[in-house]
């Protein structure tokens, strides 16, 4: 073989290897796809079937055991309630940052991030308690409001970033016609910036929807969102692998589709900007 | 604009993270040197370190804090190592490497509780589970996974969760690397892991610190899968420190003492978080 065909030889076998490997991460996520479509007995059969005749019974059975759209308007209402509060403080904020660094601007970001260290579990009995007694325990507000404090130093990052890759030029030269603060935002800004910020807002929402922590912690039945609802299965009270795998098929389907369409801002975003 | 409305803009958002830090913070240092148990109310008063001292010389402390320390060292140890390997492999045009890529990187979007349920039913259940499927296939007693092996239970489900991400971060530094050096290099007949060693790896220096410490961040606070798996036993064998603080806190009612060890936990993580936060400052420019 010339050196060419070994070459050639060797990329066909990557390449071979790469779909091993690819399959074997996302065989567990194919697997409960296939097992929400069997009956419980065919779930659970010793050998695993692989051909089967699919029903969609739990997905009905679902809803009238465990008021799966509930926990699914839960989970809605947090994360997308808790990803506008945090844009509404942060869009401003990062903006007068980025338009108008001081001193203190690359300090106070780097602050803000360190706040996003803090350890959950650190803070968990203060937030149990002032929830309690502020009479917020098991409702969506309290998680809006800690979704929106906990994503709220990555959004500001991200957002800085942004806006920071504008050009000044451009806003120079209005400033020189004479345009207002509110039309230089209005018309030259957002248009530059709209992809960003709706990119920073799917990831913060795919951030909120998979939190588990808080939701178990600070609600029950009223406001659990759908990590909560998940981790009722773990009960031992019953196989239901089935049933499971249908909530968590919903449960996550959406969300890794959104992950697969914000991969670049997820790089952002979860390295801090430091990997683009 | 004018530096009054500068600052008005930015009020909001350092008001509110400062009050979220400075808040529960001084609250968990304060139920920390209190007598605060919400079983018998009627006892109070300043204790001193006398909850910190409970913490630490509970029995339970020190696996936990060891437990910690190998969860978080395998899964940085597997996580890196394999999503290096995973990475530079689909680091080259193929049909189909779009697809290959979603496959990859899905895992890190599945919420931490399914994760976990999928692998502690599906995959690891000693009788129905794949995983008892094959040994039985080749002829072996099927493990117990979960009652056996805890902890290196919770390792294998966490790493799965969390090498796509150490993939998906590889992958996108991969992609700025310069090309033309790496085809020079081979036509001076560099080899694999020549190429690998002088151009490959300095490359990824940056991605790869990054990737360690914020993975040690999440790593150290731990929770859903152990909670939804092992509850954190047999015993304490796959109970962290968050898991000990947590139960201390909602199943033993003892404030005082959770908040003790939540002050260990917090210093814990500023320890790593410091120079989490020097890395990325370096990348900022303003």
């Amino acid at each position: 073989m010339t050196d060419k065909q070994i070459a050639q030889f060797k990329n066909r076998v990557a390449v071979v290897a790469a779909w091993i490997v690819a399959c074997l991460f996302f065989f567990p996520i194919f697997w409960m796809v296939l097992t929400s479509f069997k009956t419980e007995l065919q779930a659970i059969a010793v050998p695993p079937k692989l051909f089967f005749e699919p029903t969609l019974e739990n997905f009905t059975l679902i809803q009238d055991r465990t008021d799966y759209t509930k926990f699914a308007w839960n989970s809605i209402v947090t994360s997308v309630g808790g990803t506008l509060l945090a844009m509404l403080i942060a869009i401003p904020s990062a903006y007068a940052m980025a338009f108008n660094p001081g001193r203190w601007t690359k300090d106070i970001l780097m602050w803000m991030l360190s706040t996003k260290m803090l350890p959950a579990v650190g803070v968990l009995m203060p937030i149990y308690i002032l929830s309690q007694k502020l009479g917020l325990l098991d409702t969506k507000g309290v998680l809006v409001i800690i979704y929106a404090l906990i994503n709220l130093p990555i959004i500001m990052l991200i957002l800085f970033n942004y806006f920071r890759e504008i050009p000044k030029e451009i806003l120079e030269a209005s400033r020189m016609d004479g345009t207002s603060t509110y039309n230089e935002i209005t018309q030259i800004v957002m248009p530059l910036a709209w992809g960003g910020i709706a990119s920073t807002a799917l990831l913060s929402i795919v951030l909120c929807w998979n939190e588990a922590f808080w939701s178990i912690n600070l609600t029950a039945s009223d406001a659990g969102t759908l990590p909560a609802l998940v981790a009722s299965f773990s009960s031992p009270e019953g196989l239901f692998w089935a049933k499971l795998s249908a909530v968590s098929t919903l449960a996550c389907a959406p969300i890794v589709v959104f992950g697969w369409l914000c991969q670049k801002q997820l790089v952002q975003g979860l390295t801090f900007g430091a990997v683009k | 604009m004018n530096p009054t409305l500068v600052r008005w803009l930015q009020a909001p958002s350092i008001i509110v993270l400062f009050l979220w830090m400075i808040v529960p913070l001084s609250m968990t240092v304060y139920f920390s040197t209190i007598r605060y148990n919400l079983l018998y109310p009627e006892r109070s008063g300043f204790i001193g370190l006398s909850n910190y001292e409970y913490f630490w010389t509970d029995p339970s402390f020190l696996p936990a804090l060891l437990n910690t320390l190998i969860l978080v060292g395998s899964v940085l140890a597997i996580s890196v190592v394999l999503g290096l390997a995973v990475s530079i492999l689909i680091d080259r045009p193929f049909k189909g490497r779009g697809l290959v890529r979603v496959m990859l990187i899905s895992p890190f979007f599945i919420m931490p509780t399914v994760s976990a349920l999928i692998w502690k039913n599906m995959m690891m259940n000693p009788i129905y589970g794949l995983f008892a499927v094959v040994s039985h296939l080749f002829g072996a007693e099927p493990i117990d996974w979960l009652s056996q092996f805890p902890l290196l239970s919770v390792i294998i489900i966490v790493s799965w969760q969390w090498t796509p991400f150490a993939i998906l971060i590889f992958m996108t530094s991969l992609q700025s690397q310069d090309q033309e050096q790496k085809e020079a290099a081979t036509l001076d007949g560099a080899g694999f892991w020549a190429q690998f060693w002088n151009l490959t790896l300095p490359h990824l220096a940056r991605p790869i610190s990054i990737v360690l410490l914020i993975q040690m961040i999440f790593h150290l606070s731990i929770f859903a899968e152990i909670y939804v798996t092992t509850g954190g036993g047999p015993g304490v064998q796959s109970t962290n420190l968050t898991y000990l603080i947590f139960t201390q806190a909602l199943q033993g009612f003892d404030i005082g003492v959770a908040s003790a060890g939540g002050v260990f936990a917090i210093i814990l993580a500023n320890i790593v978080a410091i120079f989490l936060v020097r890395a990325v400052g370096k990348t900022l420019t303003v």
